[in-house]
C-alpha cells in the first residue's frame, strides 16, 4: 500500500478504514490526592508517530493507560478518533494495542497462543490463516524458536518481543508502546524503530511511543512530548530538541556525568 | 458500616458480572474446549474428596440414627434418615463447601494473579472481555458438574450408611432392608430439593470467587487476601442460601 492512503486496513472486513487521532485534552489524574497528570492536552493527527519522553515516575504509562481507557480521568477527556476514550465501546470500534511495559504476557498460554488468542477470539481467519499470521509475528522479533516456550520460560527482552508481536497480529490502528526498546539490545532496538516506522508508512498506523532512548526518538519521530512532574514541558518537532529552551528539559535530555560533585551527595548537603 | 457498604458493592459488581457472562452465552458454543476443560477441573478436583467424604458423613449419620433409635426400636428407619438427610441437606452443602475450598479458591488465585499481573488489562485493550472467556466457561461448567458431583455424594453416602447398618453390632440391618425403607418412604422430591440446592451454591461459589479475583487490586499479597475472602465469603453464602432455598422449597 503507497504512503500517500491515509487508512489501515481493516482485518475484520479487509476493508480499509480511517487513520485515527488521539487528542487529550485538559486531562488531570490523581491517585487519592497524589496529582499525577496535571493539565495535559496535546493532539496526534491520524498516521504520525508521537515519542513521550520524561523522568521515571511522571505519569507516562498512566497516560498510556487513559488512552485505552484503563485509567479514567479526574477530570479532561481523552478522545481517540472523536470517541471518549473512557467509554467502552471505543474499544469496539477502534483497534487499539497497548504494549505493557511489564509486557502483560499471558502467562498461562505458550507464545504461539498468546499472539493467537486475539485473531481466535475476534474469529479473524481459520487456523491456518492465524497461524501464518502469528509465525510471520514472531519471525520479524526473531522468535520462531520460542513459539512454544511459555512466558515464565522468557528472557526479559524475549518477553517484550513476544508483547510486541501479539500488538502486530492485532493489526491495530492505533499502536501504543509503553518502553518497547528498554530491554533489548541495539540491533533489536534499530529493528523496533524500523517496525514503527514502517507500520506508518505502509498502513498510516498512528504510534505513540513512550521511550527513554534519544536514537529512537530522533530517528522516527514526527513530533516529541516530554512529561516532566506530570505536565507537558516540551512540544515539537525532534530537530528542535537539540537546542531546547528549559533549562530543566535541557539537563534530562544531556545529563552531564560530574564526578567532582554527584547528584546523590548534592541531595545530602541540602538536606 | 463500613462492612455493609463493601457488602453492598460486592453484591452490585456480583450481579453486574453474572449479566454481562450471560450476555455472551451464544459464544459458549466456540468456547467448548474452555468448557470441557473448566468441567474437568471442577470435576477432576473435587470428586475424590466429595466421595470420601460423603461416604464418612453417610456412616456417621447411620451410627447416631442407630445409636438414637436403638431403644425404641426404630433402627429399621435407618436407611430412610441417612437418605433424606443425606439427599436434602448434606450432600449439597458439603459438596458446595468443598468446592469453595478446593475449586473457588484456585478460581480466585488465578484471577487475582492476572488482575495483578496487568493480564486483564491485556485482554480488556485487545477487546475480548474477562467475562466471556474466564467467567462464562467457568460458570457453565459448574452448572453441569454440581449435579454431578451432588448425585456421587448421594449415592455414597447412602452406601457408606448401609454399611455400617450392616456391621455395627447394635444395628446390624442387612443392606437389603436399609434400602427397602429409603425406597418405600423417601420421595424422588427429596432429591431433586438437594440437586436444586447444589445448583444454587455452585454457581454463587464460583461467580464469587471470580468476582473477588478480578476485582484484587494491588501487589502479590493481595492474591493470597483476595483467594482468603473469595472463600470466606463463599462459606458465608452458603449457609445463609441454605437457610433460605431450604424455606422456600419447604
Ligand atoms: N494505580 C496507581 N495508584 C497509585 N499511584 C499510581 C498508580 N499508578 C501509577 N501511580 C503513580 O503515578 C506516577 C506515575 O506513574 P507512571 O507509571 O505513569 O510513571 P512513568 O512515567 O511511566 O515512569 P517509568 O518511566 O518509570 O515507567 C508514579 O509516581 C506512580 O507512583
Ligand atoms: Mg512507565
Amino acid at each position: 500500500m503507497p504512503a500517500s492512503v491515509s487508512s489501515t486496513r481493516n482485518p475484520f472486513s479487509d476493508a480499509a478504514t480511517p487513520a485515527v487521532g488521539v487528542t487529550i485534552d485538559d486531562l488531570c489524574k490523581s491517585f487519592g490526592t497524589f496529582e499525577v497528570l496535571k493539565h495535559v492536552s496535546f493532539h496526534v493527527p491520524p498516521g504520525e508517530i508521537f515519542v513521550l519522553m520524561g523522568p521515571s515516575g511522571s505519569g507516562k504509562s498512566v497516560l498510556l493507560k487513559h488512552i485505552v481507557g484503563l485509567e479514567l480521568p479526574t477530570s479532561g477527556k481523552v478522545t481517540v478518533d472523536g470517541l471518549d476514550a473512557a467509554d467502552e465501546t471505543t474499544r469496539e470500534k477502534v483497534r487499539m494495542a497497548l504494549v505493557f511495559q511489564a509486557g502483560a504476557l499471558f502467562n498461562s498460554l505458550s507464545v504461539y497462543d498468546n499472539l493467537a488468542l486475539y485473531p481466535r477470539e475476534h474469529q479473524l481467519a481459520d487456523e491456518a490463516g492465524i497461524r501464518e499470521k502469528v509465525m510471520r509475528a514472531l519471525q520479524i522479533l526473531s522468535l520462531e524458536n520460542a513459539a512454544n516456550k511459555f512466558p515464565s520460560e522468557l528472557s526479559g527482552g524475549m518477553k517484550k518481543r513476544v508483547a510486541i508481536a501479539r500488538a502486530l497480529v492485532m493489526e491495530p490502528q492505533l499502536m501504543l508502546y509503553d518502553e518497547p526498546t528498554s530491554e533489548l539490545d541495539p540491533v533489536m532496538s534499530a529493528t523496533i524503530a524500523e517496525i514503527i516506522a514502517t507500520l506508518k508508512e505502509q498502513y498510516h498506523v498512528t504510534s505513540i511511543v513512550v521511550s527513554h532512548d534519544r536514537d529512537l526518538a530522533l530517528g522516527i519521530a514526527d513530533r516529541v512530548g516530554i512529561l516532566m512532574g506530570g505536565q507537558l514541558r516540551f512540544l515539537g518537532k525532534p530537530a528542535e530538541l537539540r537546542t531546547p529552551q528549559d533549562s530543566r528539559v535541557a539537563d534530562f535530555l544531556n545529563p552531564q556525568i560530574d564526578l567532582q560533585n554527584p547528584r546523590f551527595k548534592q541531595l545530602e548537603t541540602q538536606a | 458500616m463500613k462492612l455493609l457498604t463493601d457488602a453492598l458493592e460486592g453484591l452490585g459488581s456480583t450481579l453486574l458480572l453474572l449479566a454481562r457472562a450471560l450476555s455472551y452465552t451464544r459464544t459458549l458454543p466456540r468456547q467448548f474446549g474452555r468448557f470441557i476443560e473448566q468441567c474437568y477441573l471442577i470435576g477432576y478436583t473435587t470428586l475424590p474428596i466429595v466421595a470420601i467424604l460423603s461416604f464418612f458423613i453417610g456412616s456417621v449419620l447411620a451410627l447416631q440414627s442407630g445409636f438414637a433409635g436403638k431403644d425404641f426400636g426404630a433402627k429399621q428407619f435407618i436407611g430412610l434418615l441417612v437418605g433424606v438427610s443425606m439427599s436434602r441437606e448434606l450432600a449439597p452443602v458439603m459438596a458446595a463447601i468443598l468446592l469453595a475450598g478446593r475449586v473457588g479458591s484456585a478460581i480466585a488465585a488465578e484471577l487475582a494473579s492476572m488482575k495483578v499481573y496487568q493480564e486483564i488489562d491485556a485482554l480488556v485493550t485487545m477487546n475480548i472481555p474477562p467475562a466471556r472467556i474466564l467467567v462464562l466457561p467457568r460458570l457453565a461448567a459448574v452448572a453441569v458438574m454440581m449435579p454431578v458431583l451432588t448425585i456421587v455424594a448421594d449415592l455414597v453416602g447412602w452406601f457408606g450408611g448401609a454399611i455400617i447398618s450392616k456391621y455395627t453390632h447394635f444395628i446390624a440391618i442387612e443392606p437389603e432392608s436399609y434400602f427397602a425403607t429409603m425406597r418405600q418412604y423417601m420421595h424422588f422430591d427429596s432429591v431433586l430439593n438437594g440437586l436444586i440446592k447444589a445448583e444454587i451454591f455452585g454457581f454463587v461459589v464460583v461467580l464469587v470467587c471470580c468476582n473477588v479475583g478480578l476485582n484484587t487490586r494491588g501487589g502479590p499479597r493481595e492474591i493470597g487476601a483476595a483467594v482468603t475472602r473469595a472463600v470466606v465469603v463463599s462459606l458465608i453464602l452458603i449457609l445463609v442460601l441454605d437457610f433460605f432455598v431450604t424455606r422456600v422449597l419447604a
